[in-house]
């Protein structure tokens, strides 16, 4: 067995077994660290496959921001966990049974295929060959798939607006700058002049 | 050797897993937010074995486009269930359909 098998072993088995950890763990904090295990490994594959970029993308995106957003939401909902486990039980001879079959039928698909030699000659990008994975990908992005990458930021950005618009809250008794109403403001409104009688203050 | 089989039986167990998890943890949607993640990195380790396998870029940024929409749902998904749990104090999701007009 070479090196690379021996880590295709390793990485697969640990993903694999990190990611039953995640539906099974009863705590959810260890879920998610147990998700962030899944997608360290993932990258694992991911550079065992050569592609170096979208590997170093799952670490830094997935687990450093996907993954610890996560772990923020666990944290701050002081939630009763023991209760949301309740029904596992219940659902596990369904669950069960859907599982194996669906892994099954997956396994028997994807188990023998081969892909023929003209799909192969149908590559619609060929990989280059001596240039890095980081620059033949970002070769094909920028101008084959361009207008992709442009719907892909506005969807960032689409999702950036919707989540500050859903969380954003005023409380009500804060005293906050509004730049409108101080512009509104007018000489009259804002001072009085008044007559003080002496020794009789305002 | 490691061939595109065993890499597409890695991620077929992966997705199976994942669909067990949404099925199994029907009362507690962070998990079920999770296991989407999970199914959606399944898609993405079958995006790039054939990408690898079969020489074609297409697949690795076909990938990279899912990593963006996958980032783009779990904020949402967080953001709608602190927005939840703000105005109900539980994260239950069988009273979710009160959200309904």
């Amino acid at each position: 067995m070479s090196v690379a098998s021996a880590f295709f072993y390793l990485f697969s088995g640990i993903m694999i077994a990190s990611a039953f950890m995640v539906i099974a763990a009863r705590n959810p904090v260890h879920s998610v660290l147990f998700l962030i295990l899944a997608f360290v490994n993932a990258s694992g594959l991911f550079i065992l496959l050569g592609a170096e970029f979208l590997a170093m993308i799952l670490v830094v995106v997935y687990v450093g921001a996907v993954a610890v957003l996560f772990l923020f939401v666990v944290m701050m909902l002081d939630v009763d966990f023991a209760e949301l486990k309740q029904g596992f039980l219940q659902y596990l001879p369904v669950g069960a049974l859907i599982g194996i079959i669906v892994a099954i039928e997956l396994v028997l698909v994807v188990g023998g295929f081969t892909p023929s030699p003209a799909t192969m000659a149908a590559a619609r990008s060929p990989t280059p060959p001596d240039v890095s994975n980081t620059m033949a990908l970002g070769l094909v992005l920028y101008t084959k798939h361009v207008y992709f990458f442009q719907a892909a930021g506005m969807i960032l950005l689409t999702a950036m607006i919707g989540s500050i618009v859903l969380t954003l809250r005023h409380k009500p008794g804060v005293k906050r700058q509004d730049i409108s109403e101080q512009n509104a403001r007018t000489r009259e409104e804002a001072m009085e002049v008044r007559k003080v009688p002496s020794r009789k203050g305002v | 050797m490691i061939e595109l089989n065993h890499y597409l039986t890695v991620a077929a167990l992966l997705f199976t897993i994942g669909i067990c998890g949404i099925i199994l943890n029907r009362k507690n949607i962070i998990i079920i937010l999770m296991s989407v993640e999970l199914i959606l990195l399944a898609v993405n380790i079958n995006l790039v074995a054939f990408s690898s396998f079969l020489g074609d870029l297409t697949g690795q940024v076909f990938s990279l486009f899912i990593l963006t929409v996958a980032a783009a749902e779990a904020a949402i998904g967080l953001a709608i269930l602190v927005t939840y749990f703000r105005n109900r104090g539980s994260i239950a999701v069988e009273d979710i359909n009160m959200m309904k007009g």
